[in-house]
């Protein structure tokens, strides 16, 4: 291979990394997001590295297209077709309520009732066809909804997932009624049952694709005008990428992919590292994202839910997000508890520090006035604040109220803001049955070294990895990801009855189907990775646990075997009496694209010595006091350093916090690995 | 009294006591089997204190109705648990008892630090039968406790972290699908040694003390939030009502009278107006009858945290002689899932009319509880279906209410319709918005849910529990009732209306034959006659009221094209709002 560069899309940054396989030379850009054309903000971020578009091999780009077209609701207009009696499903959902508490609150469904039809047809729960489809009724319903304005069309219909022959018929019929092929079959985007999370994803697949092609045909042309030829691939939220020539078939993959790229980048620099086991903690200014690997491998999950009511069930990588970031805000409620969030200033006002007028004290804040962030580099100030104007209102908004001084409230802050980030940390992935001191910490994006190392402590992680370039992690993620492609299939049979042919066929469908997209897609590969698991319950359960199959023939006493012992993992319960369910089978195809050497990352005009490193000295409190703590420019950290806390050690993006009894070393690929000892009754 | 404990460390408590609950929480839904409490959520789990029963904690994903009421059972456990080891487990389901009704069993459990009691860890699930005369427990015609079910007073079900196999051969004889209720039984049990190991932690790390310290304090903070909450309402006597279409036995409506004081920073309610005891199964007992309460104050107040000083706030005058103290051996199956809704929609009721800009409309509130039990000779076996649905809420200042919202103190999710004709011999027919069931007002309410189950072989019959039948949810402030829930039985080409409307039992289905469910709308706030016209013409142009229902609720007058018509609509609304009104 050659040149390959992975380009991440984000709120604000637009991020490059471009890696010269043979030179081994690595470039880095960080430009503005330019938000109504994400592709201005690509090609400007190739012009800043001045990269040779005809030179490069492949072009991996991660695009928030689709997600910010959702959570903005800024959507194509849809239709629907779906079996008679049942349009309302998609606006009736599963009966639930925003919040557990308070009666209020609002729902629009993607698909607004003026553009859904019903069409004589009705398959029921064994297979078999109770009324036949009217095809007429179909081409009438498609016209009708073309002329309403529609741009996509969804065909959904109940129980397409165990015979998908009447959703097929009509998508080929509508299809032919459609001009621009933007018509979805709700059984090919996710075979799975449950009608309403089925037909949401279809909706979703819908309402982001005619967006989705737009833009990447437009990113083509301006490529192809520079001079680029080779291949341009998308990152889905799967954590695994895919040719941008088919990408918006199944637009809802790339929905999260940002997420998934930066677990994606943590499974292969931990790996490399020699952590397979990881969390990762990307901090970033209104939210944090914590994602769980194990052996490697990122786990990925069916059942995410983007927002309230809109499940997307395509697998993808199991990112839970938190509400805690930068600009979360502390304040003292009126019973005197002090609390940090969920209310955050977001980028504007911002934190008091940034000088947009905002005077409500944020974690920022106290982390500046605490000496963690070097009051000097801060990024994006507009004016600047002094010191003291921050240590008053954090006095005012909470040490008054509290009896204590500044630096005792920012103290105080950091504690309770850790306090509720690890137990945020602990409910998504420690209290699903690991045991934390198998973990590494992973931490990135601009806030999560910061925090670190206190949250290992807390959640006795013995190992936390601050990764070369925390701030380009999502890049990287393009450019180590593999392409992908997952199939899932609902059975929903007792493991008794189960026929092993039956499984074999199912499972070797799958892989046909991926090996010939991938075929499809023209994309070179090394190899094909598969993975297979099983989703399996006990009778009478609705809730399920995934388990990895261990080969294709395996027996239903192996697979009955692996649930018990995942179930007893899990939740430390033996339940022989009940009977075990197969309800889906799931298959990933990877493409394995050549792997990239991370040690290119590490390279730098580094100093000979730990001092020749220390660029200064300042007052940093910790737990304990504040003490006099040396500050190390990354960069000039010599090879193999080691040494230990306390420390601040500062990089462009990210700004890294060593507690006074951490050791740390810097590996092979730069990588900085944190010793932390956990503290009393921590976990 | 000052405990001089630094504000950081009151803070983690209260976080590291929360978060024990959250986990039992979560691990009970995701082991659980019963349905109604893997996907319902129908579950909650709790720390309480060691000599009074008051709770200490509640987990945040419970269910909204266990509010305050596990306090009341661990306290009936208290007073009669003797020789408390450690490994022990009392269950409990005994109405009477600070319970609700039969289904929701308890397991209450000592914890001990360091050979000391320190705390009682409770747990409540909802399980899907416990007995009695009809499957599932919903009875709409019992007229004694003994007929809805196995009534367990507290019994050690665990003796020293064993299972004691005589008493749950007792319970599995004496309820239906008894075979899955030991995973249920395991994962409640596996719920509270998983809240056991994290309290542990979380003393070993503050100490004893501290966290004694702590949960005094916190208490106190919680009611010092409460009260300035409830400063913010004016002084004042402010009265509601609601109304049950009937207990199921004798066809006359039942009424909640509530009436509010507000003084300083208190609140007191009055039921003592309200009907007396029933015959039928609508009785209330008196912890849900609190815990109804309770809930209807977090709906309005939902930032103030759960512990026992939440509710030290709120004076409940015991309503003896009414249907809300129902005494042993008055029937109460309808009392978690229903006469609780009618108990907050009257505090809405009355509350709207202080607070307005903080309060509703009435929400659909009944749990719309469906039950067709028989055999399914294709597959050789029999069975019972559970569907529960929601219906609009209430509109509100500034937004229409949301339709299929879920009961007032669930937050269930149905189970979808593929999956329920995977296990069951019936078709659904139909699943759509109920037109039309939305209250007029300013802000409009939100729409229920029209479905048609058809019965495809074997015999079997219908049972429900479902209220709002005769009076549709109430609007507010000139908003109008939202849309009333509706039953027909569709048998032989003939339709059957139960008498009592939205409740009934054993009515007998043959392969072929229909049942139609319509649940209630949501209902309006603020005047029909205000609400936009653009926004009552989009509502026509999505079928959700024809041109004519709008002409009459709203005064808005659309042309053929479905466009507003100017003129005839601000005619239509003078004349409607009448002559001393212009």
């Amino acid at each position: 291979m050659g040149s390959i560069a992975g380009i991440d899309v984000g709120g604000t940054f637009t991020d490059l990394i471009l890696i010269d396989d043979e030179s081994g030379q690595v470039e880095i850009a960080k430009v503005p997001t330019t938000v109504d054309n994400q592709a201005f903000g690509v090609i400007a971020a190739l012009r800043a590295v001045n990269a040779d578009l005809a030179s490069l091999s492949a072009i991996v780009h991660g695009t928030t297209t689709t997600t910010n077209a959702l959570l903005e609701r800024k959507i194509a207009r849809v239709g629907l077709i779906t079996t008679q009696g049942f349009r309302d499903v998609l606006e009736l959902g599963r009966r639930t309520r925003p919040k557990p508490y308070g009666l209020i609150g609002g729902f629009e469904p993607l698909i607004p009732r003026e553009l859904r039809r019903e069409v004589p047809e009705r398959i029921d729960a064994d297979g078999e066809v109770v009324v036949a489809l009217d095809e007429a009724a179909v081409a009438v319903a498609a016209r009708e909804l073309l002329e309403a304005g529609a741009e996509a069309l969804v065909v959904h219909f109940l129980h397409s997932y165990l015979n998908p022959e009447h959703e097929r018929r009509a998508r080929d019929v509508a299809a032919r009624h459609w001009p621009n092929g933007h018509v979805t079959a709700g059984h090919a985007i996710m075979s799975e049952y449950r009608e309403y999370e089925r037909g949401v994803t279809a909706a979703v697949n819908a309402a982001v694709q005619p967006i989705l092609h737009r833009y990447i045909r437009r990113l083509e042309t301006e490529l192809k005008a520079q001079g680029f030829s080779r291949d341009l691939l998308v990152m889905q939220g799967n954590g695994g990428t895919v040719a941008a020539s088919i990408v918006a078939e199944a637009a809802v993959n790339t929905v999260m992919s940002g997420p998934a790229s930066g677990v994606i980048a943590a499974a292969f620099t931990a790996r490399a590292a020699g952590f397979p086991n990881v969390i990762t903690y990307d901090m970033g200014g209104t939210s944090s994202d914590v994602g769980l690997i194990q052996n490697s491998v990122p786990q990925v999950s069916s059942e995410l839910e983007i927002e309230y009511a809109m499940p997307v069930h395509v697998p993808m990588v199991d990112v839970h997000t938190i509400g805690a970031g930068g600009g979360s805000i502390a304040q003292v409620n009126e019973s005197g508890m002090l609390q940090v969030g969920p209310e955050s200033a977001g980028a504007s006002p911002g934190p008091i520090c940034y000088g947009r007028g905002g005077e409500r004290p944020t974690i920022t804040d106290a982390n500046l006035l605490l000496g963690r962030l070097n009051p000097e580099k801060l990024l994006a100030v507009d004016s600047p604040v002094s010191l003291e104007k921050v240590g008053e209102l954090i006095k005012r908004a909470v040490g008054r109220a509290l009896g204590l001084d500044a630096t005792e409230a920012a103290a105080a802050i950091l504690r309770i803001a850790n306090d509720r980030m690890a137990g945020a940390i602990r409910m998504v992935s420690l209290s699903r049955g690991h045991d934390p001191r198998d973990f590494a910490l992973f931490a990135f994006g601009g806030a999560g070294p910061l925090h670190a190392a206190a949250l290992a402590r807390e959640l006795a992680i013995p190992r936390v990895l601050i990764p070369a370039r925390p701030g380009i992690t999502n890049a990287l993620g393009c450019v180590v990801a593999d392409i992908r492609h997952d199939y899932v299939k609902t059975v929903n049979r007792p493991l008794t009855d189960l026929d092993p042919r039956l499984l074999l066929e199912t499972i070797r469908a799958q892989i046909d189907e991926g090996k010939a997209t991938i075929a499809r897609e023209g994309v070179e590969v090394e190899g094909i990775t598969l993975l297979h698991s099983a989703d399996m319950q006990f009778q009478g359960q609705s809730h399920i646990l995934s388990v990895p199959l261990p080969r294709l023939d395996v027996t239903r006493e192996e697979l009955h075997a692996a649930f018990a012992s995942a179930y007893w993992q899990r939740f430390e319960v033996e339940l022989k009496e009940i009977r075990p369910i197969l309800v889906n089978l799931h298959t990933a195809v990877i493409g394995r694209r050549s792997a990239v050497d991370l040690k290119a990352l590490a390279r730098a005009e580094r100093s000979d010595t730990l001092a020749g490193a220390q660029v200064a000295e300042r007052q940093v409190w910790f737990e304990g006091g504040s003490r006099a703590t040396p500050i190390y420019r990354r960069e000039l950290l010599p090879e193999r350093a080691r040494f230990e806390g306390p420390a601040i050690v500062e990089q462009l993006d990210t700004t890294i916090v060593i507690e006074p009894d951490n050791r740390v070393e810097m590996d092979e690929y730069g990588n900085l690995i944190l010793a932390i000892l956990p503290m009393k009754g921590a976990g | 009294m000052t405990r001089n404990i630094d504000p950081v460390t009151l803070a983690v408590v209260q976080n590291g006591l929360q978060q024990v609950c959250n986990e039992m929480d979560l691990a009970f839904v995701r082991a659980a089997f019963s349905p109604v409490i893997s996907e319902a959520l129908d579950r909650s789990d709790g720390i309480y204190h060691r000599e009074t029963g008051e709770l200490i904690a509640q987990g945040e994903l419970g269910l909204p109705v266990f509010v305050g009421t596990m306090q009341f059972s661990t306290q009936a456990v208290i007073q009669r648990a003797r020789d408390v080891q450690p490994g022990d487990i009392f269950i409990v389901n005994d109405p009477y008892l600070g319970g609700t009704h039969l289904m929701d069993v308890k397991f209450v459990k000592p914890f001990f630090f360091r050979g000391r009691l320190f705390a009682w860890l409770a747990n409540t699930g909802h399980w899907p039968d416990t007995g009695g005369m009809v499957p599932g427990g919903f009875s709409a015609n019992a007229t004694e406790v003994e007929q809805e079910g196995l009534r367990l007073p507290p019994v050690k079900l665990y003796k020293r972290g064993e299972i004691d196999e005589e008493i749950l051969s007792i319970i599995l004889s004496n309820i239906r699908i008894a075979d899955q209720r030991i995973g249920d039984i395991k994962a409640q049990a596996a719920a509270l040694a998983i809240g056991e190991k994290r309290l542990a932690a979380l003393i070993e790390r503050y100490g004893e003390e501290t966290v004694e310290a702590c949960i005094a304090e916190l208490k106190e903070r919680a009611e010092q939030q409460m009260r300035a909450r409830i400063a913010t309402i004016p002084d004042g006597v402010y009265e509601g009502e609601a109304f049950v279409d009937s207990d199921g036995v004798v066809d006359a409506p039942l009424r909640i009278a509530m009436k509010i004081t507000k003084k300083d920073d208190g609140l007191s309610f009055d039921m003592s107006g309200s009907s007396p005891p029933c015959q039928g199964p609508m009785n209330s007992v008196i912890a849900t009858t609190k815990s109804s309460i309770y809930l209807a104050m977090k709906h309005i107040f939902p930032e103030v945290p759960i512990n026992a000083g939440t509710f030290a706030p709120l004076e409940v005058l015991e309503p003896e002689d009414t249907f809300l103290y129902a005494k042993y051996p008055r029937p109460v199956s309808g009392c978690a899932a229903e006469v609780s809704q009618r108990i907050a929609e009257a505090v809405f009721n009355a509350m709207v009319k202080a607070i307005p800009d903080r309060l509703f409309a009435a929400p659909a509130g009944t749990s719309g509880n469906f039950a067709l039990g028989g055999h399914d000779p294709k597959r050789g076996r029999s069975y019972v279906m559970y569907v529960i649905s929601g219906g609009g809420y209430g509109g509100f200042r500034g937004g229409d209410g949301i339709s299929n919202g879920c009961s007032t103190i669930g937050i269930s999710k149905t189970t979808p319709i593929e999956v329920m004709e995977q296990y069951y011999p019936v078709l659904f027919e139909e699943y759509s918005l109920h037109e039309g069931s939305g209250g007029a007002g300013r802000w409009r309410g939100g729409f229920g849910v029209n479905y048609t189950i058809r019965l495809r072989r074997g015999e079997a019959r219908a049972s429900m529990v479902m209220d709002h039948g005769r009076f549709g949810p109430q609007g507010a402030l000139g908003g109008r009732d939202g849309g009333t829930n509706r039953v027909r039985v569709e048998r032989n080409g003939k339709v059957y209306v139960p008498p009592h409307l939205s409740k009934d039992q054993d009515i007998r289905i043959a392969p072929g034959d229909r049942v139609h469910v319509s649940t209630p709308g949501g209902g309006g706030y603020g005047d029909p006659l205000e609400r936009d016209p653009a926004l009552v013409a989009r509502d026509v142009r999505r079928g959700y009221y024809t041109q004519a229902e709008v002409r009459e609720r709203f005064g808005v007058v659309l042309n053929e094209t479905g466009e507003v018509d100017g003129t005839a609509t601000r005619a239509a609304r003078e004349g409607a709002r009448g002559p001393n009104q212009a």
